[in-house]
């Protein structure tokens, strides 16, 4: 599969005099859980908004699954979009949602949808507002893979709910992207869980692409450095993204893979996404980005360090 | 889920089958319902009481009123009936403005309120034809029912037109009979999916409706209507009473219009006339225009005949059409092009 599933050029979008999003370029290969990861404000709500169609760019241009202009009939029937707080009719019943999106769509799997909530102990009778939290993010997922959509997308889908309903709803986004190829891109605060569940990463800092990438590939060419915060400085050899210092050691990381020189008394090891995400969003201005037509050049040199722990 | 066989997708090419208009009518129909169920038991509830209320006034017209001018039709009919007539009149020309705010401003205000338009519109059906889907049925089901309303208004109103007390063409009752009252519904409905667009918040929209549409009938009622067709012009004061006096005016030796000033003066100047007619009963009495006429003065008034009833309800009804299918295609391009 060589489909893009997204593929954004340039892509911005103003509310009034500011950019909530700009100059943002990507191409997300199908078949991938993309999380989208950023601090508030970062534009993530805007790519998504600009991705399912629900607001027009200010400049640039975003397709969707392949060629697809983002809102035109094509993508939307191809693409299930679960909006934050996960908006429902309140007054009306489970059953009513199913037939309102069954008849809102050129296909909706029935068997399917009903099972599922029958697996969720959810009862069809019951109105939507009168459903947990997680039993309405259940059925607004629901209702969403029951349309049988090659892409899903996901704005802040767990946010509001416990951490047991938080698995299970992630469990269900995974079995669909494990078993029927769904490709999925949700935007998630929660860092916690990333690693299990996505394997492409895009990072927003103020309304820009900052890290763009499969997490193999990202966590493969950062390393983490731990040395004497006296020579913290004056190791060069590779981009820092991010420094932090104690007393008497620091932990660099850096963008370099496995097999490149360390220099005498530093220790490397592997970053986790975690890691690898909280570094990034430290430093607002590093960026990590495939391909050299894509973003910005690396900064030569990494400023000041923003952040020094005892 | 593994169990569950996932069907094969259907090709993506560009000519994609749209979802059926009647399936989205089902959505119309459930999302609504409750709306249109209360409009139906608040116009069922004042149809009863105008059956009622409307029996007794028939059954007094018919007993009393032959002649209309006689003393009992005066006591057991208009006496009787008269101000309940003109509360319900008043009250009816509130209804399309109800109907209207309740029934339509909230459309599209609670989708934007509660944020389910995130996901009624990235539905497989799309935006446009959701928008159409929801905006048309509910259009002509108010206006189908309140097109209903007015055989009954129309019966409820006969007994006063036939006694002489009301006519068709008169303010209070000329938006509620004919094609009017259905098309100011539409009207009313047309005006609230709008406001509910624009403020995005249920409330506020229907007050914001209430008040465009009062501004609209008022100026309608009292500066618009008069000048659908070219008033009349005669110089007759007895015109019959179902014709609507627009103005009067008199003219000099010079042709010119006489000011109200000048009329006082000519009036006050000769003390005879004074005295016949009385310092305070001015131009409407015909002694006045007898007396300006005998003078060499000419008396005018400018009229629309009780015959041009219909051809201004087909303007009224047409314009009033003609703008809400405006401010509903407006409403549905803001949908289009509004960004989240």
């Amino acid at each position: 599969m060589t489909m893009n599933i997204i593929e954004t050029s340039g892509l911005g979008k103003r509310y009034g005099s500011t950019w909530a999003l700009r100059e943002c370029t990507l191409a997300i290969p199908a078949g991938h859980v993309a999380a989208l990861v950023g601090p508030n404000g970062a534009g993530k709500t805007t790519l998504l908004n600009l991705a399912v169609g629900l607001a027009d760019p200010s400049a640039g241009g975003v397709t969707v699954l392949g060629d697809k202009p983002a809102g035109s009939p094509a993508a939307l029937d191809g693409i299930a979009f679960v909006a934050q707080d996960t908006p429902l009719y309140k007054n009306l019943s489970a059953a009513d949602m199913l037939h309102l999106t069954r008849n809102l769509n050129r296909r909706f799997d029935q068997r399917y949808a009903e099972s599922r909530l029958g697996e969720l102990g959810i009862p069809l009778n019951r109105k939507a507002g009168k459903l947990s939290g997680g039993q309405q993010a259940q059925l607004a997922l629901t209702l969403a893979l029951g349309r049988r959509p090659r892409l899903l997308v996901l704005d802040e889908p767990v946010a509001m709910l416990d951490p047991v309903a938080r698995h299970d709803f992630m469990a269900t986004v995974l079995t669909a992207a494990a078993d029927d190829g769904v490709s999925v891109l949700l935007s998630s605060h929660v860092l916690a869980e990333l690693e299990r569940v996505a394997d492409y990463l895009i990072l927003l800092s103020l309304g820009r692409v900052q890290v763009a990438g499969e997490v193999d590939g990202l966590l493969a060419c950062h390393r983490l450095l731990t040395g004497p915060a006296a020579e913290a400085d004056r190791y060069t050899e590779r981009p820092v993204v991010h420094a932090r210092r104690g007393q008497a050691q620091a932990h660099l990381l850096v963008r370099a893979g496995a097999d490149d020189p360390v220099p005498p008394g530093w220790e490397t090891h592997p970053v986790d996404l975690e890691e690898l995400v909280m570094a990034y969003l430290r430093e607002p201005g590093a960026a990590a980005l495939p391909g050299p037509a894509r973003g910005r050049a690396l900064p030569p040199e990494t400023g000041e360090p923003s952040e020094v722990t005892r | 889920m593994t169990a569950l066989t996932v069907p094969a997708r259907p090709e993506h090419h560009a000519g994609l089958r749209p979802v059926p208009w009647r399936r989205m009518a089902w959505v119309t129909w459930r999302q609504h319902r409750a709306a249109l169920g209360g409009v139906a038991a608040f116009l069922g509830a004042f149809a009863v009481y105008l059956w009622l209320s409307g029996l007794q006034m028939h059954h007094a017209e018919a007993a009393y009123c032959h002649p209309a001018s006689s003393l009992s039709c005066a006591i057991n009919f208009t006496g009787r009936y008269g101000e309940t007539a003109i509360i319900v009149s008043i009250a009816l020309q509130a209804v399309p403005a109800l109907i209207g705010a309740f029934a339509g401003a909230p459309v599209l205000a609670r989708e934007l309120e509660t944020g389910t338009f995130r996901y009624a519109w990235t539905q497989g059906i799309g935006r446009l034809r959701w928008t159409v889907g929801e905006l048309v049925p509910l259009a002509v089901a108010v206006t189908a029912v309140a097109g209903t309303f007015t055989v009954l208004i129309g019966w409820y109103n006969q007994p006063w037109v036939a006694a002489g007390y009301v006519t068709p063409f008169s303010a209070r009752v000329f938006d509620l009979l004919g094609f009017a009252f259905a098309a100011w519904t539409l009207a009313a409905f047309a005006i609230g999916v709008l406001a509910g667009m624009l403020i995005r918040r249920a409330v506020p929209a229907i007050a914001a409706t209430l008040a465009a549409y009062a501004a609209l009938a008022f100026a309608t009622a009292l500066w618009l209507r008069e000048h659908y067709i070219t008033p009349l012009v005669t110089h007759d004061p007895n015109l019959p009473g179902s014709a609507w006096i627009i103005s009067h005016w008199y003219t000099g030796h010079d042709g010119k219009p006489l000011s109200q000033a000048a009329i006082s003066q000519i009036l006050r100047a000769d003390h005879a006339a004074t005295n016949k007619i009385g310092p305070n009963t001015f131009q409407t009495s015909v002694n006045v225009v007898g007396y300006l006429t005998q003078h060499g003065y000419t008396f005018w008034v400018s009229y629309q005949p009780g015959s041009r009833f219909w051809p201004f309800q087909w303007i009224e009804g047409g314009w009033l059409l003609a703008l809400s299918v405006l401010l509903i295609a407006a409403t549905v391009w803001l949908v289009r092009r509004r960004a989240a």
